[in-house]
């Protein structure tokens, strides 16, 4: 019984860890530009179709450098055709244009790439269990938990000690003024859009090493991410982070005893963190 | 503006058209059973744009009230009691339920974080539904039982043989829910949500209770919503999943855009327009969710006032 609840306890991190990489991508382009993207799970599935593609050239390694840098590449594209247009009008069309993006890029992956799952090989020595007794331990996903911390922790840094970073949290607060500082904003937005896709792109990557290959991998992890957002608080990014781990965690847990609610619980949690903190765990007052 | 007896003219020929819809539907190529959706998600359009255009809430999430009342209508005439009416009657009550409840959590909230929630929102009753197979049939959906024939003691109204007659079944309870929401709206009650629309804290600073009317607007929204789900549930004898997910909502928001939220029946000219849209691709080509996507981006760059907005500002230029 230990075994189990470790077991499901360590897998929801690792989906946690997940949610918490696409949601840091969606909670940078809602803070700066304030649109949801719905496609993020779209550009998900892109980032790991472009990884199967890349693999039989450049192998794994090679195809976990390149495919998030072409996504983030796709995502400034765009971007800059179809999202630009829309700052400063009703969130609501971003929304739709968002929305229609993501059916687009369901279908485009399932036109190009077939429905049916793909394998997608990750190297062997990767995928070991590296403990008799805690079979669950392999190499494969402690290295996700590894990258992710390290994105995260880069990410961090980014935020915090360079001028870009320091720019976008700015923008975050209050755009105009920013931009009255003589600060080309829609270069910020631009390159913070590109910043949140290339992070869908290697949690893409990483979760087709885990779950396999399918055209709808993105639009299953779209929903947990928004939670992810919700319970963190808009606004805040360890917020958000927080919220991706505590879901997945929760998730996990819930598999335990009841497994058919595993995925609902995530929505119960967060009607409990609305119930009790309107503006989510983090979140400031009166920002949203 | 236009003055009043447009807008009489307007009423008139729409009725018209509608009333007449199943004569001349199959000559244009249509089916009966086509007009019938295209009223039901007409409704659910008219409902939620309610809230999106006349109250300026953004909601994403309005599928979820809409599975609600299919999912409550099939359950309650499958396995509780055979009666087309008993089961509308769960159905919208069910939605009126969750929205009166979840409504309570999200009035507070605004914008885009309002729309995310929502969103969210819409999901946990789709896992319902998808999971509890038992009862629900989960992924394959709520098959085996259908509308029934309603007895008036004098009369019988067969709903279930007669397209026709469903057709105009569906079309009176559109006239209700319809003419409801255009009473409420034009009583000092809608012009209060058009006032919060306009500027939410100028209404504030008048006196009234912002949140207690954006959660109404939300209930009554939500209800004539469920109630478009029940119909619909009627309409395919048969409860989808699909029908609660969030691509759903989506449909939803871009009819009421494409027809123009701005305009009382802007949305029905969208629903009509994305329905038979829809049955046509459907049949062209594997690739539907491609072009409904395509359509969603065409709409926003180019008709981001909807199709009655254009109309109006040629006729005003």
């Amino acid at each position: 019984m230990t075994q189990l609840i470790l077991y499901d306890a360590f897998n929801g991190l690792i989906v946690g860890a997940f949610y918490a990489l696409m949601a840091l991508g969606l909670s940078l382009i809602l803070n700066l530009s304030g649109v949801i993207n719905f496609a993020h799970g779209g550009f998900l599935a892109i980032g790991a179709y472009i990884a199967f593609t890349l693999i039989p050239y450049v192998g794994f390694w090679g195809a976990l450098v390149i495919a998030p840098a072409l996504t983030g590449i796709f995502g400034l594209i765009i971007e800059r055709l179809l999202i630009r247009p829309l700052y400063g009008r009703d969130p609501l069309y971003s929304l739709l244009l968002t929305f229609g993006l993501a059916f687009m890029f369901e279908d485009g992956t399932r036109y190009i790439w077939g429905p049916s799952t793909l394998p997608f090989s990750v190297p062997d020595w990767l995928n070991e269990p590296l403990s008799g007794q805690y079979f669950f331990l392999t190499g494969y996903r402690l290295f996700m938990v590894a990258l992710v911390s390290l994105t995260v922790i880069v990410l961090f840094v980014l935020l915090t000690r360079t001028r870009l970073g320091v720019r976008i949290r700015a923008g975050t607060l209050d755009l105009e003024t920013v931009s009255v500082l003589g600060v080309n904003v829609r270069i910020l937005r631009s390159l913070n859009f590109g910043l949140g896709i290339y992070m869908a792109g290697l949690a893409g990557v990483l979760a087709a090493g885990m779950l396999g290959l399918q055209p709808t991998i993105g639009s299953d992890l779209i929903m947990p991410s928004f939670v992810a957002v919700i319970i963190g608080g808009l606004g805040s990014l360890p917020g958000t982070l927080v919220g991706g781990l505590l879901i997945g965690v929760a998730s996990g847990l819930t598999t335990v005893w009841f497994p058919s609610a595993s995925e609902a619980v995530i929505y119960v949690l967060m009607a409990l963190v609305l119930l009790v903190r309107p503006r989510g765990l983090f979140g400031e007052e009166g920002r949203f | 503006m236009r003055t009043r007896s447009q807008k009489i003219v307007a009423a008139v020929l729409i009725w018209c058209v509608l009333l007449s819809m199943p004569l001349w539907i199959n000559q244009v190529g249509g089916y009966t059973q086509l007009g019938t959706r295209v009223l039901v998600m007409a409704l659910a359009a008219m409902a939620l744009n309610f809230l999106l255009g006349f109250t300026g809430v953004l909601s994403f999430g309005h599928a979820a009230y809409f599975g609600l009342g299919v999912y409550g209508t099939g359950l309650i005439i499958k396995y509780v009691v055979s009666s087309t009416f008993a089961g509308m009657a769960v159905g919208v009550l069910t939605a009126v339920v969750a929205a009166a409840m979840i409504g309570y959590l999200i009035v507070h909230l605004r914008g885009i974080y309002f729309a995310m929630v929502t969103i969210a929102f819409g999901q946990v009753f789709y896992f319902i539904a998808y999971r509890w197979n038992g009862v629900t049939g989960g992924d394959d959906g709520l098959s085996g039982w259908n509308r029934l024939p309603i007895d008036f003691g004098v009369g019988r109204l067969d709903i279930l043989h007669s397209p026709v007659t469903f057709y105009y079944f569906v079309l009176f309870f559109f006239a209700v829910g319809v003419g409801l929401m255009a009473m409420l709206l034009r009583s000092p009650f809608g012009r209060t949500l058009l006032a919060i629309r306009e500027n939410e804290r100028r209404t504030r600073f008048l006196g009234v209770v912002v949140e207690r009317h954006i959660w109404l607007s939300w209930v009554i929204s939500c209800t004539f919503v469920g109630l478009a789900g029940a119909l619909y549930a009627l309409l395919n004898n048969f409860a989808d999943p699909h029908d609660l997910r969030w691509d759903q909502s989506g449909e939803f928001v871009i009819m009421a855009v494409l027809g123009g939220m701005r305009s009382f029946w802007g949305p029905l000219v969208g629903a009509a327009i994305f329905v038979v849209l829809q049955d046509y691709v459907s049949t062209m080509t594997e690739n539907w969710m491609s072009f409904i996507g395509m359509f969603f981006v065409l709409v926003v760059l180019f008709f981001p006032r909807g199709v009655l907005g254009v109309f109006r500002r040629r006729i005003a230029t």
